[in-house]
């Protein structure tokens, strides 16, 4: 597989504050990967220092083969950053701000249609409004047209969906499930898990600078909540016990004591409750005991 | 890449566009174009009204005679605060962060915003001239060789202040602060022998005048719009083309080699979580 993202031991200090305190990560080509953590974890400084707007401490980083501090402009034109619009361009029309973008990418690649790409994050018909005039979603969607104008081999997102309603990010959501079929490498930054298992093949969960955990979402659920609680009753007693193939302990369990086994329950934490316990074990600095932490954690039933 | 297409020149050719674009939003918004005409007019109308009777042996006017100084006084201000304002606002907005995140995008970005603010510049000239020519007498409105002394004097200008607009719009760390920057040139336009003639100023305070562009486009406009017989008022009883060619001109190479550098350096500092820290400080205050 192809890296399209890789780094080894990244660090980042501000001052005497170590924000990144040594990221391996890497990035395969095509895949959508979100960047999991909680605020001031770190992600948003990753994700500058990949695009290139952020000089790192230490480390070594590659993208698309090129270190982004030294990425020249026909690098530049292969990635795409997707920028929180706020109040520039207000006075510009859509379609005007999103032809006037295009036409920097000429020289490297045709660039998107502007009218197939409004079709594609559904703007068609907000195509001569002003850029004040739209939504907050609508704004997103632009960002994201932005973003893809140059048909970048690679996407960021940062936080795409910080301030949005429940419905405006469902259609956000959907958006970014399309965009899947483009076959453009992916790289998302979230502190909300359930985005982050919507939208992403392979969640990186970044906690007190470094990263913790590293998998699909059922790899994560595998890895760090493998353990289960099975509450069950024997001959009319209750039982509560952890432990870690609840499979194979249900199955010893029939098979030992047969029907005098009842009322069988088997819990376990879902990757929710672990990833926050994941994340405050690493905040409050004694990640050593992170997995022993999970130990006993209940939730929904598996 | 594509063939016969150079990245830099496409650059610029989109670049022009955006002035184009930002250009006409400004020439069609009532409330931004009061805001750049105000100055010009209220002198202007005060001229008029206390400025009526001619200079002696001559058919210009007392009023006619600061017009050329106003005009000036104009190009200074809009060419200046116009590209200040609107980088520091471009800055704190997220647009140059925009043009940062595309390729060639800052080269493309600063085209548009000196040929968007030149054309302003340009553009507010003649607006608050043809008018001035109109109602006072004596001003040489209607002489080709007017015409060609104003343009000469108009591109120097736009090279003296346009260049020194970035250096500032780069240097101000926000919007607000640019406040200050207006109201020095307003001082400067009360030194600068635009509503009275310089001579009759302090000799010290003439030598703080002659150093910035205020005066000198002032007195290229009057070479310009004023009969030749009335360069016998100024410093030295002549128009002083070369003077003036040489302190405007070092303007100009001074903000040439100072706004790349200042550019380059700001541009540098752009990402996300710098948008979104001014954003919160402006939310904050507003």
């Amino acid at each position: 597989m192809v890296s399209v993202i890789q780094t080894r031991e990244l660090r980042m200090r501000y001052g005497a504050a170590d924000v990144l305190t040594g990221v391996d990560l890497d990035v395969r080509k095509g895949e959508v990967l979100a960047l999991l953590g909680p605020n001031g974890a770190g992600k948003t400084t990753t994700i500058e220092i990949l695009e290139g707007f952020r000089k790192r401490s230490a480390g070594d980083v590659s993208v698309l083969g090129t270190d982004p501090e030294l990425g020249d402009e026909q690098w530049r034109s292969r990635v795409g950053v997707v920028l929180q619009s706020w109040r520039d361009h207000s006075r510009w029309r859509v379609r005007e701000l999103l032809g006037h973008l295009a036409r920097f990418y000429v020289p490297y690649r045709a660039p998107y249609d502007t009218d197939e790409l409004l079709g594609l994050v559904g703007l068609t018909d907000r195509a001569h409004a002003a850029v004040a005039a739209l939504s907050g979603g609508q704004r997103r969607r632009l960002d994201v047209a932005i973003g893809l104008v140059g048909r970048p081999e690679l996407l960021f997102l940062d936080e795409p969906t910080v301030g949005f309603d429940p419905e405006g990010r469902r259609e956000f959501h959907e958006l970014i499930d399309g965009l899947a079929a483009l076959e453009t490498t992916i790289l998302l930054t979230t502190h909300d898990l359930d985005e982050a298992e919507k939208l992403a093949d392979r969640i990186v969960v970044l906690a007190g600078g470094q990263i913790v955990a590293d998998g699909t979402a059922a790899e994560l659920a595998a890895r760090i909540s493998g353990k289960g609680q099975v509450g069950y009753t024997l001959d009319g007693q209750p039982h509560q016990d952890t432990v870690a193939d609840p499979t194979t302990f249900v199955r010893d369990l029939f098979a030992r004591h047969g029907t005098a086994v009842g009322d069988l329950q088997v819990r376990r934490p879902s990757l929710a409750d672990t990833y926050l316990e994941l994340v405050h074990a690493f905040e409050t600095g004694s990640h050593d005991t992170a997995p022993s932490a999970l130990n006993d954690m209940t939730g929904a039933v598996a | 890449m594509n063939p016969g297409t150079n990245p830099t020149a496409t650059a610029m050719s989109a670049g022009l566009q955006r002035g184009w674009i930002e250009f006409r939003q400004t020439v069609t918004s009532v409330g931004e174009m009061m805001g750049w005409l105000w100055i010009p007019v209220a002198a202007l109308i005060v001229m008029y009204a206390v400025g009526g009777a001619p200079v002696a042996g001559t058919n210009v006017s007392l009023g006619a005679q600061a017009v050329p100084g106003i005009i000036g006084m104009n190009l200074v201000f809009t060419g200046l605060m116009g590209l200040a304002m609107g980088i520091t606002t471009d800055r704190d907005d997220g647009t140059l962060l925009r043009a940062r995140a595309t390729p060639n995008g800052i080269v493309g970005y600063l085209t548009g915003k000196v040929a968007g603010k030149a054309a302003m510049t340009v553009a507010l000239l003649v607006i608050v001239l043809v008018p001035a020519g109109l109602m006072f007498d004596g001003l040489r409105i209607g002489e080709p060789v007017a015409w060609l002394t104003l343009g000469w004097v108009l591109v120097l200008g736009l090279l003296a202040t346009l260049p020194m607009g970035a250096v500032l719009g780069a240097m101000f760390s926000n919007a607000q602060n640019l406040g200050f920057l207006a109201l020095l040139i307003f001082g400067l336009t009360g030194i600068s022998g635009v509503f009275y003639p310089l001579t009759a100023m302090p000799e010290w305070l003439q030598w703080v005048a002659q150093v910035f562009p205020v005066y000198w486009l002032g007195l290229g406009m009057r070479s310009a719009l004023l009969p030749d017989a009335f360069s016998a008022v100024e410093i030295g009883g002549s128009w002083r083309h070369l003077e003036m060619l040489g302190v405007l001109g070092a303007w100009a190479v001074l903000g040439l080699l100072l706004a790349p550098v200042l550019l380059r350096r700001m541009a540098r500092r752009q990402s996300g979580s710098v948008v979104e820290e001014r954003r919160r400080q402006v939310q904050q205050y507003s």
